[in-house]
Parts: C-alpha cells; sequence; structure tokens
C-alpha cells in the first residue's frame, strides 16, 4: 500500500477498548459450531473464536472466520500482525491458543495433500543444482515413503500433471533450468505450480505476488482468481497490497493487533471500519480507476518506528521488506 | 612387497592383482564404501550438510584409537562413534528451525575436542606400528573378510534405508516448510540422515582414513551434481563416480608406492575440474548459440 502517511496517528486507545467491539460484518458466521452437522454447504475453512500466542505474546484473539469451497479471502494487514500466523494455524504447523479450527472437516494438519501451500518468500540457494519440474513434482509426491518405480503408467500420468501445470502458470520456459538459476518472480512461479499441482481443495498462499511484476501480479492474480472459481477451491491468500486481487475477491480478513474484521472487501476497506480496527485515524481513499490506497495505516514507516517505540517488539525477520520500506523511510522523513 | 610393474594389459594386471586375497578384499571393500559414501553424500551435498559430515568423519579416528588402545573391534570403534557423535549432533540441533542446514560453532568444538581425544589414545598406546598415519589418511592393507561383511551388511542396511526415506528426504531438505505443511516429519528426517552420514562415514573412514573421507563423501556428489540437475541421474552419477575413483586408486596404489588416499582424492579432484570445464564449455556454448539464434530470429522477422 502507499505508504505516504497523511494523517498524524494519534493514540487514544480509551476510544475502543475491547477487541471483541469490533465489527464482524461476516453473513456467514452465524452458523455457531463447527461443521460436524453435515449440512450441504459445509465451509471448507472454519476459525471459531480462534486466537494464536507466540511467544507468549497474543498475535490475535476472537477470530471468527468460515470460507466456503469456492470463495477468494485475502487476508491483509501490516507487517508483524500475524498474517504467516494464521496460515501456519490452518496447516497445522502452528497450535492455536484458544477456540475451534476446522480445515475439510478435519483438524487442521490432518486434510494433507488436499490442501496447497505457497510459504512466504523463499529463495533457493543460488547453486542449487535441482531443476524447476522436480520442485514442482516434489508437491506431487515428494511426500511418499520408498522408490518410484520408472515405468509405471502413473509415473507417465504424473509427468503429464507436472507438465500442465506448469504450462498453466506459463513456466514451461525456465521448468528445466536448475531452480537456483531461476529470478524470484520465476521461483516464484514455479512454487505456484507445486502449490496447485495435487488438485487441492484448499490454497493457503502467502504472499504470492511477492517479487512479481505489475503485469505479472495481474496475470497470476487472474489465475489464482480461475483457479478459486472454476475449480471450486478456496483460496486464502495474505496480500500486502490489495489492488491486484480486488476484482477476484469474495471476502477480506483485515488483521490488526488484537483482533481481525472480515467481511466483503467494500465493508472492511473503508476509512470507518478500518479506523474503528486500528483505534488511529485511518482513510481510504479510492482513485478513478478504482484502486484503494489505505492511508494512515501503522504499516507506514513513520508509524512503523513509533511501533517500536511502544515496546510491542515486531522484530521479525523479513529483512528484505524492512529495507525497502526503511529506504523509503528515510525519503520521507528529509522530505518531511 | 616388490612394486609389480603395470602393463598397460587390463585383464592381466587384474589378474594378478586378483591373486593376492588382501587386493581382492580391497576392491570389495572399496566398492561397498564407494556406493554407500557416494548415496549419502549426494544428499550430504545437497542438504549443505558438508561441515557436520566433516565433524564426524573427524569423529571416526578417536572411534578407532579408541579401540585399539581398548582392544575391542576397529569396526566397534568406527560404527559406534561415528552413530553416538551423529545423534549428539541431533541433540544439538533439536529446536532449530526445519532444514538444519545451518551448521554451529558447537559442532567444531565437538569435533576439536574428539580430535584431540584421538591425539590422546594414539599417544597412550605406542605400540601400534604405523601410528596415527593409517588412522588418518586410510590404509587398504590388511582388510579382513570379516570387515569385509560388516561394511557389506552396514552398507545394504544405510542403502536400504535411503531407498525407503529417499524421496521424503529430497523433499524436506530442497524444502522444508512445504515438505513440513504436507505431514513430512523434518525433524525426524534430519535426525535419520545424520545417523546414516554417520554410519557412511564410519565406512569410508575405513577405507580413505579420517581425514580423507570426503573424497569419496563430496566430490563424487559435487561433480555429479555440476554436470546434471536431475535428480534421479546426479546420484546415479555420484555413485558410478565414486566407484570408479575408488577402483582407479586401489590399482594405482597397487602398482605405484605412493598412498591410496592421495590417488583417490586426486582422481576424484581431477574429476572435479574437468566437469567444472566441462560445464563451462556447455554454458559458452548454448549462449554462442542462443545469441545465432535470436539474430536468425531477428533476421527472419525482418
Ligand atoms: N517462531 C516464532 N517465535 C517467536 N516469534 C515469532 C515466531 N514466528 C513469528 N513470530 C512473531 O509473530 C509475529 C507475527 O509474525 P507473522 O510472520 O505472522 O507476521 P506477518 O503478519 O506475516 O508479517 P509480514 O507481513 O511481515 O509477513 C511477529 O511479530 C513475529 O516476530
Ligand atoms: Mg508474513
Amino acid at each position: 500500500m502507499n505508504p505516504v502517511v497523511a494523517a498524524e496517528p494519534q493514540h487514544n486507545a480509551d476510544q475502543h477498548n475491547t477487541k471483541q467491539q469490533n465489527p464482524v460484518p461476516t453473513a456467514a458466521s452465524a452458523a455457531g459450531g463447527p461443521s460436524e452437522a453435515g449440512g450441504q454447504a459445509a465451509p471448507v475453512l472454519c476459525l471459531c473464536g480462534a486466537a494464536v500466542r507466540v511467544g507468549g505474546r497474543t498475535l490475535w484473539s476472537g477470530v471468527d472466520l468460515e470460507v466456503q469451497a469456492g470463495e477468494f479471502v485475502a487476508v491483509l494487514g501490516p507487517n508483524g500482525v500475524g498474517k504467516s500466523t494464521l496460515v501456519k494455524v490452518l496447516l497445522g504447523i502452528m497450535p492455536a491458543a484458544e477456540g475451534e479450527i476446522r480445515v475439510l472437516g478435519r483438524r487442521p494438519g490432518e486434510a494433507g495433500s488436499r490442501v496447497g501451500y505457497l510459504p512466504q518468500r523463499r529463495s533457493f540457494d543460488p547453486d542449487l543444482r535441482i531443476r524447476g519440474v522436480d520442485v514442482v513434482r516434489m508437491g506431487l509426491d515428494g511426500d511418499r515413503w520408498g522408490v518410484p518405480l520408472p515405468w509405471s503408467r502413473n509415473r507417465r500420468e504424473q509427468q503429464r500433471r507436472v507438465d500442465e501445470v506448469i504450462e498453466l502458470v506459463g513456466a514451461s520456459g525456465y521448468a528445466h533450468r536448475p531452480i537456483g538459476q531461476c529470478s524470484g518472480g520465476e521461483q516464484q512461479r514455479l512454487l505456484i505450480a507445486q502449490a496447485l499441482v495435487r488438485r487441492p481443495e484448499v490454497l493457503l498462499l502467502d504472499e504470492p505476488l511477492d517479487s512479481l511484476d505489475l503485469p505479472n501480479q495481474s496475470a497470476v492474480a487472474a489465475l489464482i482468481g480461475r483457479i478459486c472459481h472454476q475449480e471450486n477451491v478456496a483460496v486464502v491468500m495474505v496480500a500486502h497490497d490489495v489492488n491486484p486481487i480486488l476484482h477476484h475477491l469474495d471476502r477480506v480478513v483485515y488483521i490488526a493487533e488484537g483482533g481481525a474484521v472480515c467481511g466483503p472487501p467494500s465493508e472492511v476497506i473503508n476509512s470507518e471500519t478500518l479506523t474503528r480496527l486500528y483505534r488511529t485515524p485511518v482513510e481510504v481513499l479510492s482513485t478513478q480507476d478504482g484502486r484503494l490506497v489505505v492511508v494512515g495505516q501503522p504499516e507506514a514507516p513513520a508509524v512503523h518506528a513509533d511501533r517500536h517505540d511502544d515496546g510491542h517488539g515486531h522484530g521479525h525477520g523479513h529483512g528484505d521488506r524492512r529495507g525497502q520500506s526503511d529506504r523509503r523511510g528515510h525519503g520521507d522523513r528529509r522530505a518531511g | 612387497m616388490e612394486s609389480p610393474v603395470f602393463s598397460w594389459n587390463p585383464l592381466y594386471d587384474f589378474q594378478l592383482m586378483w591373486s593376492y586375497p588382501f587386493m581382492v578384499n580391497a576392491f570389495r571393500a572399496g566398492a561397498i564404501v564407494a556406493v554407500v559414501a557416494g548415496a549419502v553424500g549426494w544428499f550430504m551435498v545437497l542438504r549443505r550438510q558438508t561441515f557436520a559430515g566433516h565433524t564426524l568423519s573427524v569423529v571416526a579416528f578417536p572411534g578407532a584409537a579408541l579401540a585399539t588402545l581398548a582392544g575391542f573391534s576397529l569396526s566397534l570403534g568406527y560404527f559406534g562413534f561415528c552413530v553416538a557423535a551423529a545423534l549428539v549432533l541431533a541433540l544439538m540441533r533439536r529446536g532449530r528451525e526445519p532444514g538444519g542446514s545451518e551448521e554451529s560453532a558447537a559442532t567444531g568444538v565437538v569435533q576439536a575436542f574428539l580430535l584431540a581425544c584421538g591425539y590422546l589414545f594414539m599417544a597412550l598406546y605406542k605400540g601400534l606400528l604405523e601410528g596415527p598415519q593409517a588412522l588418518l589418511f586410510g590404509s587398504f592393507l590388511g582388510i579382513t573378510t570379516g570387515q569385509v561383511a560388516t561394511l557389506a551388511v552396514a552398507g545394504l542396511a544405510v542403502l536400504l534405508a535411503l531407498a525407503v526415506l529417499g524421496r521424503p528426504l529430497l523433499f524436506a531438505s530442497v524444502d522444508p516448510q512445504v515438505a513440513a505443511a504436507r505431514g513430512v516429519p523434518v525433524r525426524g528426517l534430519s535426525v535419520a540422515f545424520l545417523v546414516l552420514l554417520g554410519v557412511a562415514t564410519a565406512e569410508a573412514a575405513q577405507i580413505t582414513g579420517a581425514l580423507l573421507v570426503f573424497a569419496l563423501m563430496v566430490l563424487p556428489a559435487a561433480t555429479a551434481q555440476v554436470l546434471t540437475a536431475r535428480p534421479g541421474l546426479s546420484l546415479l552419477l555420484t555413485v558410478v563416480l565414486g566407484f570408479g575413483v575408488t577402483w582407479a586408486g586401489l590399482v594405482a596404489a597397487f602398482y605405484w608406492p605412493y598412498p591410496l588416499g592421495f590417488f583417490v582424492t586426486s582422481f576424484a579432484f581431477g574429476l572435479f575440474l574437468l566437469a567444472h570445464g566441462a560445464r563451462f564449455a556447455a554454458c559458452a556454448l548454448e549462449r554462442r548459440r542462443d545469441a545465432s539464434g535470436t539474430a536468425a530470429l531477428a533476421g527472419g522477422a525482418a
């Protein structure tokens, strides 16, 4: 989002001191219990009063979210607020401190290959001598024990599936090069192919548009939107900029320190809701071509420093992005 | 032994070497060790755990020295020490991020301490004729049939384990986050791999000596990974290269009065340099072809 800070951040936290009072304009969250009741439209993902604690600190709590098959949900919020942690909780890599979480009707981590996952910003060692196709293929059968028989029919079918999905993301040109030699964006596409290769029913994508240029961002966003709506896959995508995916989105989860709001983009990404969520004046501007610009959100660099002074301690290891915002921050400060 | 003369007739040469039982045992042991060390080394290079591998190989030295001093079987000294060290390394890695490719200073500390222990054991045991040299730099003389059998059993176990664990291990090595999300036991595999690495270094150390284990563990794998990026082919190539280098080294050490470790290491190193040269040439060729290809395309478009 645009890092320009127009408004002076005011920390009058007394205004809305309880997180639970955050408006949750979710239509689906009326259903009380998890999906055991059956029903024809059992949610694919279901969080109910979920909270997560990392190192003794509660990142967010009281989060309610239900995602149906074929829904495209974006997870937004500033750095270090726990977006990736949300994805990890859904994967079952990290435990939730409270609440009920169901993925495809099971506990997190039990749905196996029915969940596709793209972690945040991975880059491979430049001299890793493994081809892109091999990495995609690992998504297909990398978790099987034993040796594959080289002549089985199954194997040819798998090869076809790998080629198909590489074609789908448009990575055929470089899939046979060692993956360490591919550019960041090329690696990202191959990794998206890896997440897609087993035709998952749920896709958990942590900043998949990262390190793609603008045309590629919209191309990949369109691809994911198409897979989501045509193949009825539930997509949860952590994003930093909502604009490339805005047209494809069904719902947005906005996480702030403490809690979260979810609902349709227009109901969440507006000045009122975000101001209430962050307890600091936030303005959402809409440009003529329909892009949204969030102004005054505590993600911006000038406020970043404040947040550190507050002792919230958001030291985390996303060095690249930090570096970028710092650089921008310097520019801002000098200009101001 | 008066040095025999190399006749350039391979059939005759091999017949001559095969007439010495110690050479037959050396060839057998060399073959087993080359295949096992190559296969495990391939994963080690891919996982960037060469420092752990080096530590384990250094541990082979105090193991063997203690076995000599205390009078128990050499094999027990090698395998016992290496596997125990592997478990210690695994314990020290616990609590880290999955992947485990980072090496810690603690590993180095353990390595230095055990090396010193080995030296102490050697000093305490004054009766050994060759001194620490054979344990450090290897020897192919006097490998008994019993030793070959032990190597074969342990090697077979390692290869079987690798066959079962191979694919998830590759996944966990290249892409630990996604592998963990897929339910691959990344931590468990990391421990299991360290144990396999311990067994493989214990095997290799008995032929090449503790310090030259890397000739068989790293060089063939690194060479193969330079030549191809296909995992299956690269693994196969590693094993073949390791085998070839070992047998060539044995032949050379039989005919010329220089140490086996020197021959094996220099052959492997020579191949490594050749492979880099070949890749460089191939890249240059491809670039030129690409350049002329685009030129032709541009010409066609015009
Ligand atoms: N293993 C861990 N141990 C301790 N703290 C952790 C751990 N993992 C994450 N955290 C902390 O949890 C917080 C949330 O991390 P998370 O990665 O979920 O942020 P994020 O919202 O994805 O941020 P970004 O936009 O930078 O990716 C951070 O403050 C981070 O320091
Ligand atoms: Mg993140």
